[in-house]
Formats: C-alpha cells, structure tokens, sequence
C-alpha cells in the first residue's frame, strides 16, 4: 500500500510533467489557432474547477457562475481597453491622465472617463479587482442567502436571477460596459502586441500555470480538516450545527473563494478570445459551466477540468463542422451523463476501479475520492 | 448559582396553534442522569429540539447554567456545552468514523480556526473511539457501519465535543439485546462526569440507567420520581404504562 507521503509525491510529478507537457510540447503539435483553442479550454477549466469546489464538494449547485467569470473578465478587459487609449494618446486628444476614451463611450457620447474606469489604468489593481469583484458579489449574495438558510434549490434560482440581473445590468449600461457588443477590439497587452504569435504563446503559458496553481490550491482545500467540512456541510448540514459549527460562514466562504477562481478564468480567457460580452456571462453559459463539471466527474477536481475541455472541444469542433447541431448535442450530452453516468467520466472511472480492488464501498454520486485515486 | 444545570419556566412551543410543550417547568440538576419518557406526542423531543436550539421557545424560558439560551443558533448552545444525539443516527457517513469524531472535537469551529489550527486532540479522539468501541473500524466509511455502531458513533461525537449536559434520544431504538446492554453501561459510565437527558421507552433500560424519571403527556409534566415511583402512578399508568401493560398482557 502507498503512504500518504508517496501519493502525495506521484501526483506532484504527474502534475509536473502535464504542465511540462502543454507548455513545451503542445506548441509543436498544436496549430496556433488549436493552442489559441486550447488555452481558452483550460482558462474555462479553472472556472470548471470553482464549479466544482462549491457544487461537488460543498454540495451547493451555483447557476449564476458566468456572473464571477463576467466580472473578472470585464475587470481585465477594461485594462486592455484602457491601454488601447494610452497607446494611442498625443495622437488625438487625450482625457484624464493620458488616456483616449474608449471607442464605445465617444460613440456613446461620453466626454469623461467614468471614475470607476480610471484606476483600471493599473494593471496592478487590475489584478487585484479580478479576484476581489466577483469575491465581494458572492460574499454579499451569499450572507444574504446563507444567513436566512435559504438552501438547495432556492438558491440556484436565486443565483440563475443573478445572472439575470448582471446580464440585463450590463446591456443596459451601455455607455459604461459596452452594452450587447461587451468589450472587444484590444490591441496590446502590457505593450506586447495582444495578437501576436508570441504573446498568445505567452499567455497559453501562463494559463497553464494558473490553472496548475489553482488546482493545487483547490486540492489543498478540499483535502485535510477543511474538506472534511465541506463534506459535513454537503451529507448533514443541520447536523454540523449541532455540532458546535456555523455551516453559513463556511458556504460564504467557499463561494466567494469559488467566484474568485471564476473571475480569474474570465481575466484569462479575455486576452485570449479578445472580447466579453453579456451574451457570454449570462443564463445559458452559466448552465453549460455546470454542464462541464456534471460530464467530467463533480467531486473530482481533474474530471472538472476534463470535463470542461472535452465539453468545448465538441462543441467547437461540431460548431466548425455542423453550426445547428451543437445545442442538440450538448442537451442530449447533459441527460445522458445524467442518466447514465451520474457521477461522470472520472468519477465512473474510479467508481470502476475501486470495485474492481474490491475496496470498501463508496457512495453513488457526489463521491469525494480520496488522496490516492485521484490522479 | 442554582444547582440546576437546565431549566425551563413556564416554556410553551407551539406550532399552527399545536402545542407540543405547554408552560413545562423541567430541570435537571448537575450531575443527574435523568430520563423523559411518555407517549408519542408527549413532547419529549421537543423538550430536546428547544434545549439544544433546533426550535426557538414560543413562550417561556429555558435557562443553561442559569443563563437563557431560548432561540439561541445551534452552534452557539454546542458552545455553551451542550451536545446532542439524534433518535435515527446522524453521522457524516462520507467521512471515516475517525473523520467523524476529530470534526466534532475540534476547538476552533470557524472558517479561519479549521485552514489554520491543523492540530486535533488526538488522544481525545482515540480515547473517544476507545469509549465507544469503534477504535478497530477507525478508518472505515461511517456510512458502511451497522445501525448500533452508528448509534455509537453519533454518541461518541457528541462526547468529543466535550460537553457539560448530553441530550440523548433514543439511543437503543433498533438495538439488538446484546447492543443495548453495551449502549447502557456507555451511558452508565458517561453519566459519572456528565449530566445526561434521555429520552427512552424500554423501561428495562430506564431501570438500569436512571435516579429520576420526568413523565410528559401531551406537552405538560405528568409526574417525576424514581422508576418505580414512577411505575406505580396510577396516572402515569393510564396515559402510558396501562397501554404496555395491556400489550404486554395479550
């Protein structure tokens, strides 16, 4: 039987070698336009991965996540807008410390950088609000919500209205967000050139990197005496207060760190699909985030993460080949994991295994593995 | 300061106009191991549901070390000492039985206490296992134990968390003979340095265990004494033991 020690290491070097893998050697076999695709994939496995923290393992179904990936996104795409201006400023007239205005907001007639938009100019707060916008929006919905011990599914309903709320907010709010358009056209990144070769090169690598980071920081969490909360939370939440905890705190908590990592995925994706819009935080993509965290394995960290490029690989593979077939697949993808795989991919895989060792016996769905099957 | 770890004064819980307890005066001295028994209805698990926070006093008091904890979170009164056990057995059956008793053990219960504070009382929990003779299946799934070993195990997490007064609700429903008699010298010897509320029908069982027995029927305290005090009220007989008598009679 393995230690805990030697689990530990074999999963650090597999993690390792994976992340030595995609940055060194997928450039070689990838086309730019695959590595650009794959970079994405792995931006929305870390929002795959803040699915997973608070409905896989905290047992809470959030249906307004696109809402956490919105907000980091537009934080970060806000940035580069900015820097659009900066990079054009003496040529025309110049507004604030330097800054030409957005195309968006001369076409909208505003004359002013709104002051919300001014310390954007920093890449350093920048970074900062990335993680603290969508970790304030969840903290406040969530004390709302776990306070009054509104559960299950009142609060999906009441996250899916947030995303309603957020999305409807951003279209309307046009002279300040860009309205249905959202926030495209960058052109450079910390003065590289966004669409060059190299820089998206760059950014695929530290895509990698976060999403390597945000993994270990997801498995250490749920691992050890935190996790095993989470776990109480999710079997018998009433139970744990009698057991002298406050389940409330623990879920607010959780959700905000989960909508932080939701955040960083959208800063991430942003520089590499170059644009965010409404239409991309909203209802529907806050169901598909779920969609890829139920078909990869809830409960696993790396079926999330397996799950989220799968899911979009077939989607942007069907869309190139048959633009009207995707959304009956993923409809039919989602029942069928439902039916047939409740647990999804790596969950039925090490639901598998284990019975096939003969181990003692583990829970149907919703099953948290331990340190030595998850890979 | 009163001797009287838990009382309640004039406490009345009402639902829809239902009155599940109806102006109890209850308590229990320091100490004590008392038993609540009465027909179903009677209240008995309401008494607990209020003491230990699940429902908030409708009117009325109830006072812990003489201090009021009515409508007090249930975390807040697991703090102030008080622990309970469930008449069907809660656990957290995706954790090992081990799992178990170091999460209730634990000092601090708070989000930043659990990410930082990563050492547990460990010779509490061993000690615990020990107690509930659950030491050999440590490190199995709660979930797969058998139904007397979950009963166990939820008793030992309540007594990790180092309680003052243990509420205990049916702790032999569903026991075989052999359990039962386990689950009474357990409660026998937690009595020694705690003060115990059980609920319990066997009056086998309540022979075995209790000094003083409170009888409820419907909401209100019908008598209190010893067993067999308790057994030879004719009241007492009518709403309660007259039936099992009959029963047992046929």
């Amino acid at each position: 039987m393995r230690t805990r020690k030697q689990a530990v290491l074999i999963e650090t070097l597999i993690l390792l070698g994976v992340v030595a893998l995609l940055i060194f050697a997928a450039p070689a076999f990838l086309s730019d336009f695959r590595l650009n695709l794959l970079g994405k994939f792995l931006a929305l496995g870390i929002v795959a991965l803040a699915i997973d923290l608070i409905w896989g393992y905290t047992g809470l179904l959030s249906l307004g996540h696109g809402v956490f990936f919105g907000l980091g996104a537009y934080c970060m795409a806000m940035y580069l807008k900015l820097e659009v201006g900066a990079a054009s400023s003496g040529a025309t007239s110049a507004y604030g410390s330097g800054t030409v205005l957005p195309d968006f907001m001369v076409w909208n007639g505003l004359t002013d950088l709104p002051w919300f938009w001014k310390p954007f100019q920093s890449f350093g707060f920048t970074l900062a609000m990335i993680v603290l916008v969508p970790a304030t929006v969840a903290a406040l919905l969530g004390i709302l919500t776990f306070r009054n011990r509104i559960r299950g599914v009142y609060f999906s309903i009441l996250t899916q209205a947030m995303a309603l709320i957020f999305t409807t907010l951003f279209i309307g709010q046009q002279a300040y967000t860009g309205g249905t358009n959202g926030l495209t056209d960058f052109k450079t990144i910390l003065g590289a050139p966004i669409n060059d070769v190299a820089t998206q090169h760059r950014l695929f690598d530290i895509t990698v990197v976060v999403l390597a980071a945000v993994y270990i920081f997801c498995r250490l969490l749920t691992s050890g005496g935190f996790g095993r909360v989470l776990a109480a939370i999710r079997d018998d939440e009433g139970r744990l207060r009698f057991s002298g905890y406050d389940p409330a705190q623990f879920k607010v908590f959780v959700f905000a760190i989960s909508a932080a990592l939701a955040g960083i995925g959208g800063a991430l994706f942003v520089p590499q699909v170059g644009i965010i819009s409404p239409s991309l935080m909203g209802v529907v993509p806050s169901i598909e985030m779920v969609i890829w965290v139920a078909v990869g394995g809830r409960g696993t960290l790396i079926g999330a993460i397996i799950g989220a490029i799968l899911v979009n690989s077939a989607k942007s593979f069907l869309s190139e080949s048959f633009p009207d077939f995707w959304l009956y697949f993923q409809g039919s993808l989602f029942v069928a994991v439902v039916l047939l795989m409740p647990s999804g991919i790596v969950g039925t895989l090490a639901h598998l295994r284990t019975r096939r060792v003969s181990a003692p016996a583990r829970g149907p769905a919703l099953v948290k593995q331990s340190a030595a099957e998850t890979p | 300061m009163s001797d009287w770890l838990i009382e309640t004064q004039q406490l009345t819980v009402a639902f829809d106009g239902f009155r599940a307890l109806d102006n109890l005066d209850f308590r229990v001295r320091r100490g004590e191991v008392r038993v609540v028994i009465g027909p179903n209805g009677a209240g008995k698990t309401t008494l607990l549901d209020v003491i230990s926070g699940k429902v908030a006093p409708t009117t009325g008091k109830v006072l812990f070390n003489g201090r009021s904890i009515g409508g007090l979170a249930e975390n807040r009164i697991a703090h102030l000492g008080i622990g309970r056990k469930f008449q069907t057995p809660r656990i957290f059956s995706q954790l090992t039985v081990r799992e178990n008793i170091e999460l209730c053990a634990r000092h601090a219960k708070t989000v930043l206490g659990v990410l930082s504070d990563r050492r547990l009382r460990d010779t509490t929990v061993d000690d615990v296992l020990a107690l509930v003779n659950l030491g050999d299946k440590a490190e199995q799934r709660a979930g797969t134990l058998s139904h007397g070993e979950k009963q166990w195990l939820e008793i030992g997490m309540v007594v990790a968390q180092d309680p003052v007064l243990l509420l205990v609700d049916e702790p032999v429903a569903g026991m075989t003979d052999r359990e039962t008699e386990k689950t009474s010298k357990l409660l026998r010897d937690l009595g020694a340095t705690h003060t115990i509320i059980v609920i319990e029908h066997d009056m086998e069982f309540v022979r075995g265990l209790a000094q003083t027995v409170t009888v409820l029927h419907e909401g209100r305290l019908l008598c209190e004494g010893s067993v067999t005090q308790v057994q030879s009220n004719p009241r007492v007989a009518e709403v309660y033991l007259g039936r099992h008598a009959l029963e047992a009679a046929h």
